[in-house]
């Protein structure tokens, strides 16, 4: 293989895992479907390149900044929306994502002392990225996921998957730990958005649609629901094919197909959808 | 301790409660006996703050909870065992346990877990088990437990003995009796009346979302219009 590829599977994968790590605390741990999930990678990915080209922020701070924005919308966005159930969650989700694109399409954003509309692709976006600072993101999300989990929040958050009613009988405040899931969950993919804005340096907010929000939410599906390995695992593997097939890369989505169809037959539950990590 | 008066509850644009009083005082096991969609278990529902009451009050310990959310409620003393055994299936034995004492903030939780499973001492040889894997019996038993755990002043039970084998049902039922002994107040909504009369002091009969009779528990065994519709002799 191509030394180029493999840096660029590990790369992507990294920033993927991160991304799905958010969805996997939301969906997989706390059992709210989302749909959305690419509306906060498009917010983190475009409120941390606009802040490096038009504030000249430093790529460490909007980072950061990044976490918090989209950790804040997913809040703001979660107190309505989370009082819905199931399937209207997720249509709600769904709707949220493509509201966003659509924002985004028709904002306007000083780069450079210019003003310029965001549906253009916004290209020439700082590049940081290395496999160092993505690995330690990497391992810092996934410590913190695990933590989270093990505590005694994590266990509400558990809870609210299994039986709402029960754990409100429980004294769980469930809007409250909802909000907080999703608030979380928004964050790392706002983190996630940024490192792939400052990887590929030209971002669009077709990229992320609802299309994106599927494909992050196969990655979970395949790996296992409530699984971090499942998470590493999935993701992973759903970043490596179109990069290995990219001669074939039209027909990712077809791949895609075909993995979740065979899964679903196989192992409905995800290849680690029943292993729990011990720490 | 308890006052609940007349108290309303609607499910779209039925009535399920057409004003419901009633009375709990510390100490006591009462006991609201009825057959199926009389409203029992919306009552025990209304009061736990899981549906809401359109009208009325609902007192606990002088506080007004009516409206109050259940996390608040839990927190005041009042903890209900949901109808059906609604543990949480995956996860493990030992983590239900805690999620019951998920509100407390002391220290003497570990003491507590072994109070508790020192009732039901099957729970404590499946600690690691997935909540799911237990037989019906057993995981009425957790359910319990874990209510247990929030240290209640008033617990409401919804149908302990619903599709237990009989020889659970007596266990079960053994262990009610030995929590009230220990300073529990218990409000016991049940369909094997005889049973529940057996172990109450007072009870109250509802009927399609009221109250229709009201007395010490030996008086309705002795009653002849409930011996005929729910006693079966």
């Amino acid at each position: 293989m191509h030394i180029d590829i493999l840096y660029n599977i590990l790369i992507l994968s990294g920033i993927n895992i991160i991304i799905v790590l958010g969805l996997n605390l939301i969906t997989g741990v706390t059992g709210q479907l989302s749909l959305g999930h690419a509306a906060f990678v498009s917010i983190g990915a475009y409120s941390s390149s606009i802040l490096m080209m038009s504030l000249g922020v430093p790529f460490g701070v909007a980072l950061i900044a990044a976490f918090i924005i989209a950790g804040l919308v997913g809040g703001l966005f979660g107190i309505p929306i989370l009082r819905l159930h199931g399937d209207y969650f997720a249509i709600a989700t769904l709707g949220f994502c493509e509201v966003v694109r659509v924002i985004m399409m028709n904002m306007k954003a000083t780069i450079n002392g210019e003003s310029q509309r965001l549906s253009l692709s916004l290209s020439n976006i700082p590049q940081h990225i290395s496999i160092p600072l993505v690995l330690i993101l990497v391992v810092f999300a996934v410590l913190f996921m695990i933590r989270l989990e093990k505590s005694k929040f994590g266990l509400a958050l558990r809870s609210i998957r299994e039986d709402e009613i029960a754990s409100q009988m429980m004294g769980i405040n469930i809007a409250r730990h909802k909000v907080l899931s999703f608030a979380i969950g928004s964050a790392f993919a706002g983190l996630g958005g940024a490192l792939l804005a400052s990887y590929i340096t030209a971002i669009s907010p077709n990229d992320f649609g609802f299309t994106r929000s599927i494909e992050l939410l196969c990655m979970l599906v395949l790996g296992g629901m409530g699984s971090i390995v499942g998470v590493i695992a999935g993701t992973t593997i759903l970043t490596a094919i179109p990069e290995v097939l990219r001669f074939a890369s039209e027909y990712r989505m077809i791949m895609y197909g075909v993995v979740l169809i065979i899964m679903m037959v196989f192992r409905p539950k995800g290849l680690f959808g029943n292993i729990r990590v011990n720490v | 301790m308890l006052k609940v008066d007349s108290i309303q509850t609607k499910y779209g644009s039925i009535y399920a409660l057409k004003g419901i009083d009633l009375v709990v005082n510390e100490g006591e096991i009462v006991t609201i006996i009825g057959a199926n969609g009389a409203g029992k278990s919306t009552t025990l529902n209304t009061i736990s703050g899981i549906v809401r009451s359109l009208a009325g009050s609902i007192t606990f310990n002088g506080v007004d909870i009516t409206h109050m959310p259940t996390d608040k409620i839990v927190e005041s003393g009042l903890i209900q065992v949901p109808e059906g055994r609604e543990i949480f299936p995956n996860l493990t034995v030992l983590e239900n346990i805690k999620l019951g004492a998920y509100l407390r903030k002391d220290k003497n939780i570990k003491d507590d877990i072994e109070y508790v499973t020192s009732f039901f001492p099957r729970l404590s040889e499946r600690f690691n088990q997935l909540g799911g894997t237990l037989s019906g019996g057993e995981q009425q038993m957790l359910a319990i437990a874990r209510a247990l755990m929030s240290k209640p002043k008033l617990l409401l039970m919804d149908e302990p003995s619903l599709g237990l084998a009989p020889k659970f049902v007596h266990g079960i039922f053994d262990v009610i009796k030995k929590i009230n002994e220990q300073g529990t107040t218990v409000l016991l909504v049940e369909q094997n009346a005889t049973l529940a009369l057996s172990v109450a002091s007072r009870g109250y009969v509802m009927e399609t979302g009221k109250i229709v009779l009201e007395d010490k528990a030996e008086n309705l065994m002795n009653n002849e219009s409930v011996k005929a519709a729910y006693l079966g002799f």
